[in-house]
């Protein structure tokens, strides 16, 4: 039986100075990588292949799978692309990961650019995370000054450079071609496919592009193999994965669990909802995500079976929100992030998210009447699946899924002509009275689960 | 300085035959450097211009455009594309307040009004002495932390009105000011150079993860909790071959590479699709 809680990714986070290599090393760092390096290449891609490992960015798709499309044995170079550029709404699993121990990162991507063939890796940040990118810099310089990185690693005639480019603001950059256009100098706008990045993405050459928390899984595959890490997890989601709560929740954080584990474990090692208060709504991966409700805190958290219930994995970024929130408000301000980091490019998303923002706060505010649902419905359906790229999907779950299950909340709106929620019952901390600088969630006794 | 004069792909009057400091061109060209293809540097280089500019001037796309042998007006559609970079010159501190649903919900709406009130700025605005430019931003991968606020692309976790106050406060009296979990604040200039990818030997200050991060990790060292051993012997939970389980997963498009960008949605059974209609994978996206 394993365990509820399996700390991989997150077991050295708590040793002295994690960051480091000496840290890193002492730990057992960069064992993995002269495995892999003694290894055939092949081999390399056919054990993550064996371990079930799929993407931790939300799609889901098999990563060993994924870089056994790039083209073996033609003339191109190939390149390596972590997305580090973590924006969805309410994911924040990575930025702690690199903070705290980089080298389980740079390691990963080491491997994964030898197994693929790649000399060159770019480590795609987000800007707005500087302390990330210090970390960043400074495990990949130590890691050249260690041999782990540059020309013949450790004499094995494989050499491999890497670049930590921080971006500049744009949410879109996340999606992965976008991400290439960024990381060619050029607006981040998604490009058409086919033809896919495995055949023609940085510089139109065979491209990988994988998560931080994919790459960051590989050196602990190659360490302990396919059938430890397939040991953990359900049938076709395997493996550990980062779990993270925020929210109306007692303690939040970041709870490393094999796939599978549901809203309701997670919850009790939680301390469950804010004292006093009620699950109201849910995401299981981040804005995108179709919300949850209190029905389904029973759903295996792993691709199937979330996706089974009507929403996504995704990110399993789980933000919690008990019943003082407002989900209209909550849906509005959704919203118009999407309209905010729309590229423009494609119609439907570029102009739909103005609608969708100008009907939501109509209604938001009990001006609108019981049809602007239907409008938002109509909305949606003329986005969904019609939009370039997956932004444009992704704006419209939240709308569709909150409609399904709070319509008479909206309904409510009208009927009082506004907003019947008081945002203070919301907020973490007290208004009324001076309130200490680190009050917030920490502030709150453990509240029975929900 | 207005926006229109900011973005102009000419130099305006007074800014005619300005150059940029001659170490930060021959910087901008080691930029240039660092990638297969030149132009890879574009972004890099607009985080110097601002960390040498205070923000992305004239000059500063003229020289980009130069050594990159763009036009102006290619590289202004750059700049203008990314919210990090600025039309009008920047405080010394840049604060920004999270105000996407969960931080906003949790405190950060009432944290920015308070900010705006008593600073006596709007959004994007910066105070009159110079030292803070107030902007609600989005979502900043730090949920857990929630309210949270930036300053200069920097942690200040679990924030309050009176605790944010506090922090624009020291900023403006000049005391130094620690991360949550980051480096002493150093000026957005300064962290403008990091981010454009000159490291500033800060990378060991602060802690390497704060109490949220750690709360899982403490209630499995805690009840004994770890993940198997190596070779233990739990046997694989699936019924099949995981590469055919894999594969399984993702039959509905294999044919194609389709599944490269898009999966989760084909990883969903069929005959129980949303009501909704979920959008596909969102994720590689936001991946994060």
């Amino acid at each position: 039986m394993v365990d509820t809680l399996t700390p991989v990714l997150s077991d050295n986070w708590d040793t002295d100075r994690a960051w480091t290599l000496a840290a890193y090393e002492k730990a057992g760092g960069y064992s993995a990588l002269r495995t892999a390096l003694d290894s055939e290449q092949d081999d390399v891609i056919q054990l993550v292949k064996d371990s079930g490992l799929r993407g931790r960015g939300g799609a889901g798709f098999p990563t060993g799978m994924k870089w056994g499309f790039i083209p073996q044995g033609d003339d191109k170079p190939h390149y390596l692309v972590v997305n580090a550029d973590e924006s969805e709404p309410g994911t924040c699993k990575d930025t702690p990961l690199m903070l705290a121990s980089p080298h389980t990162l740079v390691e990963g991507v080491i491997i994964s650019a030898y197994a693929i063939r790649a000399s060159h890796a770019f480590i795609y940040v987000r800007g707005e995370i500087l302390h990330v990118v210090r970390r960043l810099q400074r495990a990949v310089q130590e890691a050249y000054l260690a041999g782990h990185l540059g020309k013949d690693i450790h004499g094995s005639g494989y050499g491999l450079e890497i670049v930590v480019h921080a971006g500049a603001g744009a949410y879109i950059c996340g999606e992965e071609t976008a991400m290439l256009d960024s990381l060619e100098g050029r607006r981040g706008q998604p490009r058409l496919r086919p033809p896919f990045p495995a055949v023609a993405g940085l510089y139109s050459c065979p491209t990988v592009i994988n998560n931080v928390e994919s790459i960051a899984s590989v050196p602990c595959i190659v360490s302990n193999g396919a059938e430890w890490f397939n040991g953990m997890g359900t049938e076709k989601s395997k493996g550990m994965t980062l779990y993270s709560l925020s929210g109306h929740v007692t303690r939040p954080g970041q709870y490393e669990a094999p796939l599978g584990i549901t809203l309701r474990e997670l919850l009790d090692l939680a301390g469950g909802v804010r004292a006093g208060h009620e699950l109201k709504f849910w995401t299981p991966g981040g804005s995108s995500t179709p919300i949850l409700t209190a029905e389904h805190l029973d759903v295996p958290l792993d691709y199937e079976a979330v996706g089974s219930a009507g929403s996504m994995l995704g990110t399993k970024a789980l933000q919690i929100f008990d019943e003082t929130t407002c989900v209209v408000r909550a849906v509005l301000r959704w919203t118009e992030f999407y309209k905010h980091e729309s590229c423009g490019k494609c119609t439907p998303c570029r102009e739909g998210t103005w609608w969708l923002v100008q009907t939501l706060e109509r209604l938001e505010h009990g001006e609108g009447n019981e049809g602007d649902l239907e409008v938002l419905v109509d909305l949606c359906d003329n986005i969904l699946g019609r939009s370039f790229c997956a932004l444009g999907d992704g704006a419209t779950s939240p709308i569709t899924s909150s409609i399904q299950y709070f319509r008479d909340e909206y309904i409510a709106h009208l009927a009082q002509g506004g907003c019947p929620f008081d945002p203070a019952a919301a907020m973490l901390f007290s208004t009324d009275e001076p309130v200490l600088a680190t009050a917030g969630a920490t502030g709150y006794t453990a509240g029975g689960v929900v | 300085m207005t926006e229109l004069e900011t973005f102009t792909t000419s130099p305006m009057p007074g800014d005619a035959g300005r150059r940029l400091p001659e170490t930060t061109i021959v910087e901008l060209h080691e930029l240039a450097g660092r990638y297969p293809l030149a132009r890879s540097a574009l972004l890099p280089m607009l985080h110097l211009v601002q960390s040498v500019e205070g923000y992305v001037t004239p000059t500063g796309i003229e020289t980009c455009a130069e050594i990159l042998k763009l036009t102006a007006a290619e590289v202004s559609a750059v700049a203008t594309f990314y919210t990090m970079y600025k039309r009008r010159p920047v405080g010394s501190y840049h604060v920004g307040v999270c105000t996407n649903t969960l931080c906003a919900v949790m405190g950060g709406d009432l944290i920015f009004e308070r900010l705006k009130a008593h600073l006596d700025v709007g959004n994007d605005e910066t105070t009159g002495d110079g030292a803070v430019t107030l902007e609600h931003i989005e979502c900043n991968a730090a949920c857990d932390y929630a309210p949270v606020v930036m300053v200069n692309w920097e942690f200040f976790d679990n924030q309050t009105p009176d605790s944010a106050r506090q922090l624009v406060d020291d900023l403006r009296a000049g005391h130094e000011v620690q991360a949550t979990r980051g480096a002493r604040v150093v000026s957005w200039r300064d962290a403008e150079r990091v981010l454009a990818g000159f490291p500033d030997d800060r990378a060991d200050e602060g802690p390497a993860a704060g109490p949220a991060t750690l709360v899982g990790l403490r209630l499995a060292r805690e009840r004994g909790w770890r993940a198997p051993e190596p070779g233990s012997g739990d046997p694989p939970a699936t019924d099949g071959h995981p590469v055919e389980a894999a594969q399984r997963a993702d039959t509905s498009r294999a044919e194609s590479e389709a599944e490269v960008e898009h999966s989760a949605a084909d990883t969903a059974p069929a005959a129980k699709p949303s009501s909704e209609g979920a959008p596909e994978a969102d994720t590689d996206r936001k991946g994060s």
